[in-house]
């Protein structure tokens, strides 16, 4: 259980602060107007942030998916280790794809694989659950689960068509 | 370094110099700026209720009893003991407390926010002696309003008896139906917005001037009753007024103040000045000391309140407009000179010796287990250090 200390500062919004395993502290404050203060504590005063980085709506939320996409590769490697025979591989989508600015339906690739395409990584952004009407385009990853075959499949499906 | 010194001192001087006895008096269109002062005061003190939801001030008031009475009772005591001194009249002597014991939360915020103060420990504990002195002004203008005016102990005690009702059915209306008065003021173009907002200001301002507890403290309420996305928007819109117009009141108030009438008094202001920083730091020190904060956070809310600004300036205003004591616009104005100043000054004075623990050099003798990974952070340090 992480732990997370939360705090009211009247007239500015909230502070939460994490304590880490190791001991470090780090803080955000949470501006009412949604601006939000990435803030580092001081690992000898914890009364002290050392350094606070201002950060707009956007770049929060860019911040938090980056942190929040370990979270996810790291969820599915727990998966696979649960599941046995479960697979999931990613697979870049080349400049010759045959897929290249095609969407996800045109694949058929759960018809014809049994393996199913979960998210895809675009400029480092995890977009989870694609609908089929998903565009693909050069450079994206594409997150594939299911058996080792099925899988194999998808990537040759992407490669070769 | 960013010079970050609040513009407040610099409209004084400015209004001293162009005023009654200036360098370059002028005098030709004194009842536009004493208009657009009013609206300033207004606009201040509007634009502070916005600054905290009723449910803030509810808690405030819950849980900072002891240190905002500690807080009025260090920070009143030096302003009433000059005025004592002086041989003033009481009234002049409740003013006089009352300009010694608010700290400028606008001040304080942006010192906060320059010297990356707001994450720290002892923020939460500034912050909550703001909130109470902004009740406290709640409270108290109306009392001064009454006394100003020199109306009998009875009527006295009718009009505070309407502010404090006003207060509580505020608070109330603020807790319980802040969506109404959301709903009602609510709009998507920020034109109708502005209007809209800025109108019930004035109305609700001028319905309390009719029943006597100031006009100053309706702007004040209304802003208090004003919450959530809604008070964000219109903190927004009023900014840039709220700056036009309580630059306008703070030269107006230098405009008043005669320079020659300043020698006289310089004194009892850099006394009262001293005092007021000690005060203020000892209020700090100690609020911090309650709320569990260390040795230089302590230092650090103590150092933040300091700062002494806007409304030190409306309480002197509302005296100086009612012909009490002379001398006490000049002491008002040296004071706040001194501490709008001197309190941000010594922040950032202090700032570089407030980061380490106090003997940097044993630090790492005495919590040698507290650090299990110092290399990510030596790392950013290089860094940084190129």
């Amino acid at each position: 259980m992480v732990e997370v200390e939360r705090t009211a500062l009247p007239g500015i919004g909230l502070r939460h602060i994490l304590t880490t395993s190791r001991g470090r502290q780090i803080g955000v404050v949470s501006h009412r107007s949604g601006r939000r203060d990435l803030l580092i504590y001081d690992p000898d005063d914890p009364d002290t942030s050392v350094d606070d980085v201002a950060l707009t709506v956007d770049e929060a939320e860019a911040l938090a998916e980056l942190l929040g996409t370990r979270r996810v590769i790291e969820r599915l490697a727990e998966l696979e280790r649960q599941v046995e025979g479960l697979v999931t591989e990613q697979i870049p989508i080349t400049a010759g794809s045959p897929y290249d600015g095609r969407t996800l339906g045109d694949t058929r690739a759960r018809t014809r694989t049994g393996a199913s395409i979960v998210a895809v990584v675009r400029e480092g952004e995890v977009l989870a659950s694609p609908r089929p009407d998903f565009r693909f385009q050069t450079g994206d990853i594409v997150v594939v689960v299911g058996t080792k075959e099925g899988t194999s499949a998808v990537a040759q499906i992407f490669r070769n068509g | 370094m960013r010079a970050g010194i609040s513009p407040i001192p610099l409209y004084l001087l400015g209004g001293l110099a162009f005023g009654h006895g200036g360098l370059l008096p002028l005098s030709t269109s004194e009842e536009f700026i004493s208009i657009g002062a009013e609206i300033g005061v207004l606009l201040l003190l509007f634009t502070l209720g916005l600054e905290y939801t009723a449910d803030e001030l509810v808690r405030g008031m819950r849980q900072s009893a002891v240190g905002g009475l500690l807080d009025l009772v260090l920070n009143a005591a030096p302003g009433i003991v000059a005025g004592l001194l002086l041989g003033w009249d009481p009234v002049a002597i409740v003013v006089l407390g009352g300009v010694t014991y608010v700290s400028s939360s606008g001040i304080i915020a942006k010192l906060l926010a320059d010297l990356g103060w707001v994450g720290n420990r002892e923020t939460p504990v500034v912050l909550s002696l703001l909130v109470m002195e902004d009740l406290a002004m709640a409270v108290y203008l109306p009392i001064l309003t009454t006394l100003l005016a020199g109306v009998s102990l009875l009527a006295g005690s009718v009009t505070l008896g309407v502010a404090l009702l006003a207060i509580a059915l505020v608070l109330l209306v603020a807790l319980r139906f802040g969506w109404l008065v959301s709903a009602f003021v609510k709009s998507p173009n920020d034109e109708v917005l502005l209007l809209k907002v800025l109108g019930l200001v004035l109305l609700v301002a001028g319905l309390a001037q009719e029943l006597q507890i100031s006009s100053a403290v309706g702007a004040f309420l209304v802003g208090i009753a004003l919450s959530g996305p809604l008070a964000e928007a219109a903190r927004e819109l009023l900014s840039p007024l709220r700056d036009l117009f309580a630059a306008v009141f703070f030269v107006f108030f230098g405009l008043q103040t005669d320079p020659s009438h300043l020698p006289p008094v310089a004194l009892v202001a850099l006394g009262l000045a001293v005092a007021g920083v000690l005060s203020k730091f000892a209020t700090g020190y100690i609020a911090a000391a309650r709320a569990g904060v260390g040795r230089n956070g302590r230092y650090r809310a103590g150092i933040a309140l300091i700062a002494r600004g806007e409304f030190s300036i409306v309480i002197a205003g509302l005296a100086v407009s009612a012909g009490v004591e002379p001398a006490l616009g000049s002491l008002a104005a040296a004071y706040v000179l001194i501490l709008a100043i001197l309190g941000p000054l010594i922040g950032r004075l202090a700032e570089p010796f407030l980061h380490r623990p106090t003997h940097p050099h044993h630090a790492g003798s005495e919590t040698p287990v507290s650090e299990p990974g110092p290399e990510p952070e030596r790392e950013s340090q290089l860094n940084v250090s190129h």
